[in-house]
């Protein structure tokens, strides 16, 4: 098995005429970036409004908050990255469901891929937003109430403030499966990172070059988001609690 | 408004049931080699020897950083070539032997993690005990610690499983017709995508809602 490396390809000038095989994979790691994070803070936005809602003493509202959890958590990744980009354009009114397939192919891509892995994050930051608000002792709530505090006024001032610090691990690994999860935009078409390491190979016949290179750019945002995790849940963490001083 | 027109599932039942099977065969694999192959990792990355260790904790991390549609097409490329030169040429479809090594060594990775944390949750004073007695340290694993880290668990690596059930659908990036592939190929043949997603993704909801309620007791029997 002789295998010609030749690292240089990516120097090359591409086959489209713009640029360097180089920057195609800085286009795919971009928009990786750009759709992992706007996901993300969907993922946090709606995550803790859920998280909240199935903790509260509610039984409609908490019964709906379930439902979502369920719901996103027990269908593939994948078959609900198909029923936004396929589907849901078709179940529209249809004047809305036009109005997006005229979209630029890649606003459509990157919308129901942002919405998609948004909402599927959510349902995972909505159980660790739970987990972390049940794991307070009941007198805080209790104590708060006794105070003269509303409800929300507990959940904002109490419980909130401390449920997030607790929970900063489990939330670093759905921050690095945010990215992770974004290569299942591929299949839609999205120009992402792992879109990019197969039309490269497509189109220079180096599969090795390009597969190593995207690779070590998923390695170099996991280490990234780690590192950057690390810090925040020092400065976060509080006295006497696990990992705490 | 759309008018759905369910009609041509019935008729693609048998070859939806075809795709099942691949889906529940690649899973199925996965977890048997991986548990196995996640515990020697486990092992390894516990173990005295540092080079072990370090070369365990190498692969687990490495498996963990990249997505998973990255491992699919990785071994895509690699194993066709690998085949290559062990047999010789004339290999059939090569896609599903592809996926299925893919996916037993990507959840190795995860079920090592678990069964490290198992094994780390079972007394120090177990292990102790063990070679007190005289067994070997390899006898002490095998016989005290790994038996009663895995009634630990249990729940765990159920739960890890419905993960990779869902995850199994990504074979789709690779062409291979698993339940969810046979599913697309058949609204995309008919014109009838909407119901068959649709559809596709209210069976995965059904086995894994199912599944995870099964789960539930278990744990809730296991803490008692």
């Amino acid at each position: 098995m002789a295998y010609n490396w030749n690292w240089q390809v990516f120097l090359q000038p591409s086959a489209t005429g713009e640029g360097t095989y180089l920057s195609w994979l800085l286009e795919g790691l971009k928009w990786t970036l750009t759709l992992s994070l706007s996901a993300w803070v969907i993922a946090l936005v709606v995550g803790s409004i859920v998280g909240v809602l199935r903790t509260v003493p509610n039984r409609w509202l908490s019964g709906l908050a379930t439902g979502y959890v369920e719901i996103f958590r027990n269908i593939p990744l994948l078959v609900q990255l198909f029923i936004w980009y396929f589907v849901l354009p078709e179940l529209l009114p249809v004047n809305m469901g036009n109005a997006f397939k005229q979209m630029h192919p890649l606003t459509q891509q990157f919308f129901a891929a942002m919405l998609c892995l948004g909402l599927f994050t959510a349902a995972r930051v909505a159980e660790q937003v739970r987990a972390g608000i049940q794991s307070l002792p009941r007198g805080q709530k209790n104590a708060g109430l006794a105070l003269g505090f509303t409800l929300a006024q507990v959940y904002r001032h109490v419980l909130l403030p401390m449920a997030y610090r607790i929970i900063v691990p489990p939330l670093t690994s759905e921050f690095l499966n945010i990215f992770k999860n974004s290569a299942v935009a591929t299949t839609i078409g999205l120009i992402e990172l792992s879109r990019q390491a197969q039309q490269l190979v497509d189109f220079t016949a180096q599969p090795y070059e390009a597969f190593i290179a995207v690779t070590l750019l998923y390695v170099a945002i996991n280490v990234t988001v780690m590192f950057l995790m690390r810090a925040l849940e020092q400065r976060v963490r509080i006295p006497g609690f696990i990992g705490g001083k | 408004m759309y008018e759905f027109d369910w009609s041509s599932i019935p008729g693609a039942l048998p070859l939806l049931l075809k795709g099942m099977a691949i889906t529940l065969e690649v899973t199925a694999t996965a977890i048997v080699v991986g548990i196995v192959w996640g515990t020697l990792l486990a092992v390894a990355r516990l173990s005295q020897n540092r080079v072990l260790a370090f070369l365990a904790a190498g692969y687990v991390n490495l498996f963990r950083a990249v997505p998973l549609v990255m491992v699919i097409l990785w071994f895509y490329l690699i194993v066709p070539q690998a085949l290559k030169a062990i047999f010789g040429q004339g290999i059939g479809d090569i896609r599903l032997t592809s996926a299925l090594v893919a996916f037993a060594l990507f959840e190795a990775a995860y079920y090592s993690e678990i069964i490290r944390a198992g094994i780390q949750s079972v007394p120090k004073g177990q292990v102790a005990a063990g070679l007190a007695l005289g067994f070997t340290p390899g006898q002490t694993m095998r016989m005290i610690v790994l038996p009663q880290a895995f009634r630990n668990m249990v729940p765990l690596l159920l739960t890890q499983a419905i993960i990779l059930f869902q995850d199994t659908s990504l074979v789709y990036v690779i062409g291979l017709s698993d339940f969810f592939g046979t599913a697309y190929k058949v609204g995309d043949r008919d014109g009838r995508l909407v119901e068959l997603l649709l559809f596709a993704g209210a069976v995965y909801f059904m086995i894994c809602f199912t599944v995870s309620r099964i789960v539930k007791r278990l744990q809730a029997r296991f803490s008692q």
